[in-house]
């Protein structure tokens, strides 16, 4: 129980790494959504067969968490936490898709595992760029930014709220369970027969909780206007920041770099 | 709105599981009266500030703030007048930072970033809390929580200063700074406690709430020195007010 709930707590360090003033911090959230938004759309547009001239485009992510003061493990939890969603979404691959494509020695590689590999590693891409994004950026600059590129209000403060609410869903998952493991003797989990009243508990706690908070919200004069005390402003240093990736991005996209340097390195010998 | 008084005429309200908190309740606050709240748990008093700023809504009866009813089109001004400290500061910090959260109610009042800056420090001294403004509130201890939830409100300069258990998890010190700190607040406040000392300290008149309607509602002195009053509210003297046990066994 302890375990789950300091990695639970963790996930609010995403708001205190959104609070370091790095050079990445300080660019202007357009600037850091337009340049995600690009890379989740050139990663998404390989075939489904790709996986090499993926590789390159690591260095993206990279990157950004060594130049935003970015702590690598912190990152890489959230993703084995999306890490279920990955293989549900690529299972199908390897058993409908048998179309052998490759020999390694006696073992034939299937089309399916290709492709398995393929969205796995554009999920991971995409999921990093984006959980990067919000610890560089935190939610609110995000969602100003998306409102001032013209995404309707309505839509943003969905998105905003989400936010906010999963983590008191997650904070009142906790004190639920801890109230659950300290009176009951399981030593390990929740025993099966509690999970429903668990759930539907849960349920009630954070639809309280949440329009607890949203009281609060309004009590303190929240519109549905998302006001910041500091505004980014789009500078020169943006426009370089977003040409360099999307320069990089494109290079990557329509140049396959590790043959052209295999090819290189042949034609070298 | 330049008079704060508060008027409460017939107040029912039924929780939609159908607990009714509040029976026919109706009281007059004037400008400046400092009002405390008292009664036991569950006596409804939670229950009445929420009315004082719209967080709920009578099922019947009428409530006006600075001679205005509590209605949807009225709210914004209302809770512009009415800052409410809520019960449990967990509710009330949703900021990554205390900073933030400070200057939350401030930006949406649409004051420019000097001011909101001026603001949020100012407030944040008050509570004694400008050390912690870089932290993220849900790392903070109770109290601290509590006083920079005070914080929040406080940087909205209200008019009318409505509390609930603000001395709840405060450890001396911070109780009596919050107590000195309240006493300059010379507009209309009222505060829910079952802290009796510091209505002693601070309010001049006191509700006593039972099961929803008011028990008693006169001069604090008066009332705490009523026992069998205090008894059947299910309330105890202020110890300060109270012999001193050892003192009198010893004799
Ligand atoms: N959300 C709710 N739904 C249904 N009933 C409620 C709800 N909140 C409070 N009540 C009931 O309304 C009554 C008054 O509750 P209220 O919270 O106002 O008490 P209180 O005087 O603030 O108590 P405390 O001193 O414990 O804070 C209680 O009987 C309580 O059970
Ligand atoms: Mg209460």
């Amino acid at each position: 129980m302890i375990k789950l709930e300091s990695n639970w707590l963790d996930l609010r360090r995403l708001d205190d790494l959104a609070n370091q003033k790095t050079f990445i911090h300080c660019l202007d959230p357009c600037t850091k959504l337009f340049t995600t938004l690009a890379f989740v759309m050139i990663v998404t547009s390989f075939s489904k067969y790709e996986i090499t001239s993926l590789i390159p485009l690591t260095f993206y992510p990279i990157a950004l968490m060594a130049l935003g003061n970015l702590p690598y493990n912190h990152l890489l939890k959230r993703l084995v936490v999306i890490a279920p969603f990955v293989v549900f979404v690529g299972l199908f691959n390897p058993i409908f898709d048998q179309s052998p494509v490759a020999n390694l020695g006696p073992l034939v590689i299937s089309g399916g595992w290709i492709s398995f590999i393929s969205i796995t590693i554009k999920l991971i891409l995409t999921v990093t760029s984006a959980l990067i994004l919000v610890a560089t950026t935190g939610i609110n600059s995000i969602c100003a930014a998306l409102f001032r590129i013209g995404i309707p209000k309505p839509i943003v403060i969905q998105i905003l709220f989400m936010y906010r609410y999963l983590h008191v869903l997650l904070e009142e998952f906790l004190i639920t369970s801890q109230a659950y493991s300290l009176r009951s003797f399981h030593s390990s989990g929740i025993h099966y027969k509690a999970w429903g009243s668990l759930l539907g508990q849960l349920l009630l706690r954070t639809m309280a909780r949440a329009q607890r908070i949203y009281q609060a919200m309004l009590c303190r004069g929240f519109d549905g206007e998302i006001r910041l005390l500091a505004m980014g402003m789009r500078t020169k240093r943006d426009n370089i920041y977003f040409v360099f990736w999307l320069a990089f991005f494109l290079f990557c996209r329509f140049l396959n770099i590790p043959q052209v340097l295999g090819k290189l390195l042949l034609e070298g010998f | 709105m330049s008079h704060h008084t508060i008027d409460l005429t017939e107040v029912l309200y039924t929780y939609p599981d159908g607990t009714t908190a509040l029976r026919n309740l109706s009281l007059h606050i004037g400008h400046g009266e400092a009002v405390a709240i008292v009664g036991s748990n569950g006596s409804g008093k939670t229950t009445l500030l929420s009315h004082l700023n719209g967080v709920l809504f009578p099922s019947s009866g009428i409530v006006n703030i600075g001679g205005y009813p509590v209605t949807k089109q009225t709210l914004t001004q209302i809770r512009r007048t009415v800052g409410m400290v809520f019960q449990n500061p967990d509710d009330q910090l949703f900021m990554p930072t205390v900073y933030d959260d400070v200057a939350f109610g401030p930006l949406n009042l649409g004051l420019p970033p000097i001011d909101v800056e001026k603001r949020v420090t100012a407030a944040l001294k008050t509570v004694g809390a400008l050390e912690l403004r870089n932290r993220p509130p849900y790392r903070l201890s109770g109290g601290q929580k509590r006083a920079v939830a005070i914080a929040t409100v406080l940087a909205m300069e209200p008019a009318i200063l409505v509390m609930d258990e603000p001395t709840a998890a405060l450890d001396p010190l911070a109780r009596r700074q919050l107590i000195n700190l309240l006493r300059t607040f010379t507009h209309t406040k009222i505060i829910a406690t079952h802290d009796l000392d510091m209505v002693l300290d601070l309010c001049e008149r006191t509700i006593i709430l039972c099961n929803g309607t008011i028990l008693m509602d006169g001069p604090t002195i008066d009332i705490f020195h009523d026992k069998k009053l205090l008894d059947q509210a299910g309330l105890e003297q202020p110890s300060s007010m109270q012999s001193c046990p050892i003192c009198s066994k010893l004799g």
